[in-house]
């Protein structure tokens, strides 16, 4: 029994060096070795260094808006709204983005709006919208911009990741970045 | 969609094909024979143990094998505690976050060292990077806990009538030297070109192209979650989990945590029938469980991709089905897919929020840690499915009319008694702790009512879903529940170390009373225990065990939300 302690506390002391040490600092070493340098991935622009998968809050009519967040895009913290399907207070809070939605972005069609414009994600720091979350916006930034829509549309196009598995994407923050670079 | 579910069957698959060698070399590691890597790994080994003062040769029998890995378990308790109550002074901590409580500290340690990692705090403002890297070596060192115990289980079957079962520390400290550790090297160095941050730096402020100023929390990120998966541990470095952008950047490194998840307890499907050479044997057990968790993984998928119909009815299209709690890169498919993989294992990472997912989904979620052994934990999973297997000889064996047994030994009422307890004991838990807590819920909602988040029959699932995953050791939540609370913290404090040490000790029990006993030889009269007709009688008795202990709950929550909603 009282070998069994003394053992167990010394194992416990010398893996500590080994699993909370030495490997942590081995990684640390190694993340100077790749790209980002264990710093994410950035995106440089206007004199600042961005996360370019901390998606940020974009709710001003000019820029394509990000997705609803339930920790309003800081990346202090991070969570999603964990409500329930059939909640119904829930279900009135989609329903109000559904309206705002409408009123912003006036000439389009209920049908074509995708959920995940008027749902919340996991992280609430989603970086991404889908290609038709984009396009729905381009009317209403082709007006206030006076860009013409062909325009915004290949911008889009030029932005969409298509990974070998997994849905296509698109970064908001590199999509409003290249935005604003548009004349 | 198409590609989503190509990319579903290619993680399964790469899985599969990489834990049948890992298996075979997991074999030769824990029955001491020569691999190519011994050179390495022996003078490594041989300095842990000199200075543990551990003698590698002594053999234990199934008693003090136990006694070892409580005893070494209890020093992890008390260090977790000391340094998550001290971290506010202690070094590594940038950010400034505060010492938790005794109750929170008691539920966090607990809950890593039993591999479950509950989390009833927020990584970003809940503890220092102190306590992540001590968080991290829990992961460690609990994943390989439950390999060793499993390994005992391992020897037991295998060597004819003996007590000798090896030594704790040494399938211990393998298990992390020539298995753990250097697997999460190889993916932590993936996650690192996929962007992934490891530095000690605290919260970066920013203002962002808007003109808001923000914050954004890192850390060692790199490190901590290559082993998070890879010792189905789960526990999230940030509070949102495998959800955070930074924690999984892109559909790449899902792919990398679903397949470092399912890795492990893989592999000891087929390390046990290398070690006691039942090869067959590893296929009829790979084989139920693969059937049990495709019938609760593939309507988690259909419900996802199908989208919420309380939306689809607001007139908006869910053309990438039910997005609320979930990752555009990610996507429903694979989200619903890992959340039966989380589940069914005990891993309890999240990519996307289980309060958020349809009721059906929740239901599966549920009945995947209720019935806890499709595939299961770093090695605790097989002891699960053992007390099945018992109980399947026991139940074939009367039917059939002769003495039940399995690999040639007698099992008999003192095996059977203790396989029945630890059967019963994970409803006992998980109901008498929903049953408790919806008791003082009703009885003062006002008091309570930060509890829950959701109302109805959601609420009712989201203290269902807390106990079951406590007692499964999963770590998962319906995150919506308010569960940093005197109350939450210590009642799923006690049903963690429950659900944990009992079923490790039972299953050891009956293995180490089995290996003492004289082998049967095998004869035409012998009840076959490799075959399908066998495995589909382990099923039957899972389904019942589990269909007659959790439907009446399951009926209260999550089936009776289905009828409200479709």
């Amino acid at each position: 029994m009282k070998t069994h302690v003394f053992s167990a506390i010394k194992l416990t002391l010398v893996m500590l060096i080994l699993l909370s040490g030495i490997y942590p600092l081995l990684i640390w070493g190694a993340a100077h070795l790749t790209p980002d340098k264990g710093q994410g991935k950035r995106i440089i622009a206007n004199g600042q260094s961005y996360y370019k998968n901390i998606g940020q809050t974009f709710t001003q009519g000019q820029y394509f808006y990000s997705r609803p967040s339930a920790v309003s895009y800081n990346a202090a913290g991070s969570g999603g709204s964990n409500k329930g399907p059939a909640n119904p207070d829930y279900l009135a809070t989609v329903q109000a983005r559904i309206d705002s939605f409408m009123v912003h972005n006036p000439g389009i069609h209920k049908k074509d709006i995708p959920a995940e414009l008027v749902t919340a994600s996991g992280s609430g720091l989603d970086p991404h919208i889908s290609v038709e979350a984009a396009t729905i916006q381009v009317k209403r930034i082709s007006q206030i911009r006076n860009i013409p829509e062909a325009n915004l549309n290949e911008l889009i196009r030029k932005h969409t990741e298509q990974p070998m598995f997994g849905p296509s994407v698109i970064n908001v923050l590199a999509l409003n970045i290249s935005l604003d670079q548009l004349k | 969609m198409y590609s989503e579910m190509i990319g579903i069957v290619f993680m399964f698959t790469i899985s599969l094909l990489l834990a049948i060698p890992l298996g075979k070399y997991m074999a030769k590691v824990y029955g001491g024979q020569p691999t190519r890597l011994n050179r390495v790994f022996n003078p490594l080994e041989k300095w842990l143990f000199g200075i543990s003062n551990i003698n590698p040769n002594t053999e234990m029998n199934w008693k003090q094998h136990m006694l070892a890995m409580m005893i070494i378990n209890g020093v992890w308790i008390v260090l977790g505690m000391l340094i998550l109550m001290n971290q506010s002074w202690l070094p590594l901590n940038p950010d400034k976050n505060p010492d938790m409580s005794a109750h929170l500290a008691f539920n966090t340690t607990i809950s890593f060292v039993v591999n479950c990692n509950l989390q009833h705090y927020s990584g970003e403002t809940g503890v220092s990077y102190l306590s992540q890297l001590f968080l991290q070596f829990l992961q460690f060192v609990s994943a390989a806990t439950g390999m060793a115990a499993a390994v005992v289980l391992f020897k037991a079957l295998k060597d004819r009538a003996t007590h000798q079962l090896g030594n704790f520390y040494v399938y211990f400290v393998k298990s992390i030297t020539r298995i753990l550790l250097p697997i999460s090297v190889v993916i932590a160095i993936l996650f690192l070109f996929d962007g992934m941050p490891m530095g000690l730096e605290g919260k970066e402020q920013m203002v962002n192209l808007q003109g808001d100023t923000i914050q954004v929390s890192r850390g060692p990120v790199a490190s901590f979650i290559p082993i998070k998966h890879l010792g189905t541990n789960g526990g999230g470095y940030f509070g949102s989990n495998s959800a955070h952008p930074l924690e999984n950047p892109s559909y790449f490194s899902n792919m990398v945590a679903m397949i470092a998840q399912l890795l492990i307890p893989f592999s000891m499907i087929f390390a046990f029938g290398y070690f006691i050479n039942r090869r067959k044997m590893s296929w009829m057990i790979f084989g139920v469980m693969t059937v049990g968790f495709l019938l609760l993984a593939i309507p988690n998928i259909v419900q996802e991709v199908n989208g919420n119909p309380a939306i689809a009815k607001m007139g908006i299209q869910q053309k990438l089905g039910a997005m609320e709690g979930k990752e555009m890169r990610i996507g429903a498919a694979a989200s619903g897919f890992w959340s039966i993989v989380t589940t069914v294992i005990s891993t309890g990472s999240v990519n996307a929020m289980h309060d958020s997912t349809m009721p059906m989904s929740g239901m599966n979620e549920m009945l995947a840690m209720m019935v806890n052994s499709f595939y299961g934990g770093c090695g605790v999973g097989l002891l699960n499915f053992f007390i099945f297997i018992i109980l399947a000889v026991f139940i074939s064996g009367l039917m059939v009319g002769r003495t039940p047994e399995f690999l040639g030994k007698k099992i008999e009422a003192n095996e059977i008694k203790i396989a029945m307890l630890i059967a019963l004991l994970h409803p006992f838990l998980i109901l008498v702790g929903t049953a408790l807590s919806s008791y003082l819920y009703v009885n003062n909602p006002e008091a309570y009512a930060s509890w829950l988040n959701n109302p109805g029959f959601h609420g009712f699932s989201e203290m269902l879903y807390e106990y079951t995953s406590s007692a499964a050791n999963n770590g998962s939540g319906f995150e919506g529940l308010g569960d940093n609370t005197l109350w939450w913290n210590i009642s799923t404090g006690i049903v963690l170390i429950l659900g944990r040490f009992l079923p490790i000790i039972g299953p050891i029990a009956i293995a180490g009373m089995l290996a003492a006993k004289k082998q049967i030889p095998e004869s035409a009269g012998t009840l076959k225990t490799d075959t399908s007709t066998f495995g589909i009688m382990i099923f039957a008795v899972i389904l019942i065990v589990t269909a007659l202990s959790f439907f009446p709950s399951l009926a209260l929550g999550p089936i009776a939300e289905y009828f409200t909603l479709y």
